[in-house]
């Protein structure tokens, strides 16, 4: 398993204050709950800390993988190349943190009835879940959660943000 | 929170009018009209439909006295000016008044001023009246009567806690609306809704309710987790949605009396899409499992669901027909999104649009003759007869969705904006459209059905 270490600009004072009370290796750490305050938090804490990601953590995962999200066309619930490879990090992530439970949330863009993109997020949650299977996670370490449209990424009503807000990401407890 | 509520009917005798407290609710006289074989008789997409000039002046008290809802002199106008917009709203009517009218006295109520009416040019006349009763309750008359003729058509009166002087108010509307145009009432009725505020990616979302009206106006939840798509029970005893609560998506069903909520399914599965079937006695929802998402149905008490879709794919938002023998829903089993009809036990499946863009979100009117949707991509509201066809799209830009009918299946309201929404209405018929007032942004907008 690959240690980085992340040397951002960012400071977040919480982030670090939880990294210090972290001290013990992963495999001493109970099982962590689902994430819940905080879906797609990673998306915020990605900015990084100063120091040494705590193995097992999401700023460990951050900074192990490409990334924590795959991303899906229009309507679309398949993986491209560049997702699978994705992907592959995360799983080869996973199998080093073996106790490390995750969340894998499908999103859809706004344009899609609020219903059917709850659907639709659920399609593109369990098409990650899946592949990750496939690559050997155990099923039992993953949940699928759908927040159809409900949940943007980012703000705007342009191209450029649905096509970051139609995603699957992996999250893992902080 | 909210009470069930009570207003007796009475018919109005002479000054002072004699009351039958124990008066049934009035049957909306329309009734029988509902019933044709499927086909509306609705005016020409675009055609000048001649609404029909009413005069409703303020209404007097026969002594002025003070309420909890204000003094029952200044309550006789508001409850004119409520009438006046409510048939204003039904896009049949052009009220004149109370502004610019001169107010009738007491005694004139049950005698008018034809002649005076007359040249207001008004075909018809409103009057009535706001009177303070001994036991703190209040009595509004209503009274409706043919200008030219120069004869009384109707007269009703309502006795009503302070606190429903509104709904006194909207139960004359309707009474006067289905007198003269033979449809259904559907002014004495609330929506339920999601308000909305904040920026989309922290949006903050709670089920709130208010009077068709937007009066009355009041939340349900705290806004610390999502909630979508809630519906009224056609009893009205019940009210069930869509929450984001612990992390756990699922349809709840909220118990009006109690206020107490409660899981709809007990699952692991993500479930959403809840609507009720017309006897109140049963929900269909939608439920993800592993990517797949299709169609059940559970007792609203709970018990076990029913799968009644079976096809991969997304079978998503059933709405019954008023008979409870069919339902409406969507799929992309054909590859896109496309609406079809099924019998209520999931058997006879079969397609009913064809259309290029999508179909989304369809929902049967309460009279049975039309189906409303979402058409994706231009994401604008339609209605089409459930035997299928093009359909007349009601409204064009805006990004709507989210179709909800009157009671009466006169009107529609919908969400308006994609990213930030509100609440509009549509008249089916003129295709005249206006915004719902919220105290913030709308979306998910349930009509109730008639109020007791």
């Amino acid at each position: 398993m690959k240690r980085h270490l992340t040397l951002t600009v960012a400071l977040g004072a919480a982030l670090l204050a939880t990294a210090g009370c972290r001290s013990r290796s992963a495999a001493d750490l109970p099982p962590e709950p689902p994430s819940s305050s905080n879906p797609d938090g990673a998306a915020d804490s990605d900015g990084g800390v100063s120091g040494v990601a705590v193995p097992g953590s999401r700023a460990d995962f951050i900074a192990s993988v490409p990334s924590d999200r795959v991303f899906f066309a229009l309507d679309s619930y398949a993986l491209d190349s560049d997702s699978r490879r994705t992907l592959d990090a995360q799983a080869t992530w996973l199998a080093s943190n073996a106790p490390v439970r995750v969340t894998i949330e499908g999103h859809a863009d706004e344009r899609g009835t609020r219903e059917y993109n709850i659907a639709l997020g659920d399609r593109r949650a369990n098409t990650a879940r899946d592949y990750l299977q496939s690559r050997g996670v155990d099923p039992s370490r993953m949940q699928t959660i759908s927040y159809g449209k409900e949940r943007p990424a980012v703000e705007g009503s342009n191209e450029e943000g649905y096509a970051q807000n139609r995603r699957a990401v992996t999250v893992v407890p902080e | 929170m909210l009470r069930r509520l009570c207003i007796a009917v009475a018919f109005l005798g002479l000054s002072p009018p004699a009351l039958a407290q124990d008066a049934d609710p009035v049957a909306p006289p329309a009734a029988g009209a509902q019933e044709d074989d499927g086909q509306l008789v609705v005016d020409v997409t675009g055609g000048q439909r001649a609404a029909l000039p009413i005069a409703v002046p303020s209404m007097p008290t026969p002594q002025s006295a003070d309420t909890p809802a204000g003094n029952t002199a200044a309550l006789g106008r508001q409850v004119a000016e409520i009438v006046a917009a409510d048939l204003r709203n039904s896009e049949l009517f052009t009220p004149i008044g109370p502004s610019g009218l001169t107010a009738p006295s007491y005694p004139q109520v049950t005698a008018p001023d034809f002649g005076y009416f007359a040249t207001t040019g008004a075909q018809n006349l409103i009057q009535g009246f706001v009177q303070a009763n001994a036991d703190g309750q209040l009595t509004v008359g209503c009274y409706l009567y043919d200008v030219a003729a120069r004869s009384e058509l109707a007269r009703q009166g309502y006795v009503v806690a302070p606190r429903d002087w509104r709904r006194a108010a909207h139960r004359c509307a309707d009474s006067i609306f289905s007198r003269l145009t033979g449809e259904g009432a559907y002014f004495d009725t609330r929506i339920v809704y999601v308000s909305e505020t904040g920026p989309a990616r922290r949006r903050i979302k709670r089920l709130a309710i208010m009077d068709y009206d937007g009066a009355n106006h009041r939340f349900l939840t705290n806004g610390q987790w999502t909630v979508l798509t809630p519906r009224f029970a056609p009893n009205q005893q019940t009210i069930t949605f869509m929450t984001f609560q612990d992390e756990r998506p699922r349809v709840m069903v909220y118990e009006i009396d109690s206020g107490r909520t409660r899981p709809l399914v007990n699952t692991a599965y993500q479930t959403f899409a809840p609507r009720y079937s017309p006897d109140s006695r049963h929900v269909i929802f939608s439920m993800a499992v592993n990517g797949n998402t299709d169609i059940y149905r559970i007792p609203v008490a709970g018990g076990t669901p029913q799968r009644l879709t079976t096809a991969p794919g997304i079978d998503t938002g059933g709405s019954y027909s008023p008979d409870g023998s069919r339902i409406v829903f969507e799929s992309d089993r054909g590859g896109s999104q496309q609406l079809y009809v099924m019998d209520a036990n999931g058997g006879g499946q079969q397609r009913i649009s064809f259309g290029g863009g999508g179909y989304a979100t369809p929902v049967w009117s309460p009279r049975g003759d039309l189906i409303a949707f979402t058409r994706t991509g231009s994401f604008s509201i339609g209605v089409m007869p459930p035997a299928g066809g093009a359909g007349r799209i009601l409204n064009s830009g805006g990004g709507a969705e989210g179709p909800s009918w009157a009671p009466n299946g006169r009107a529609i309201m919908f969400t308006r904006g994609l990213s930030s929404g509100q609440l509009w209405y549509v008249d089916v018929a003129s295709g005249a459209t206006r915004r719902v007032p919220t105290p913030l942004g709308g979306s998910d907008p349930a009509w109730s059905t008639l109020r007791d």
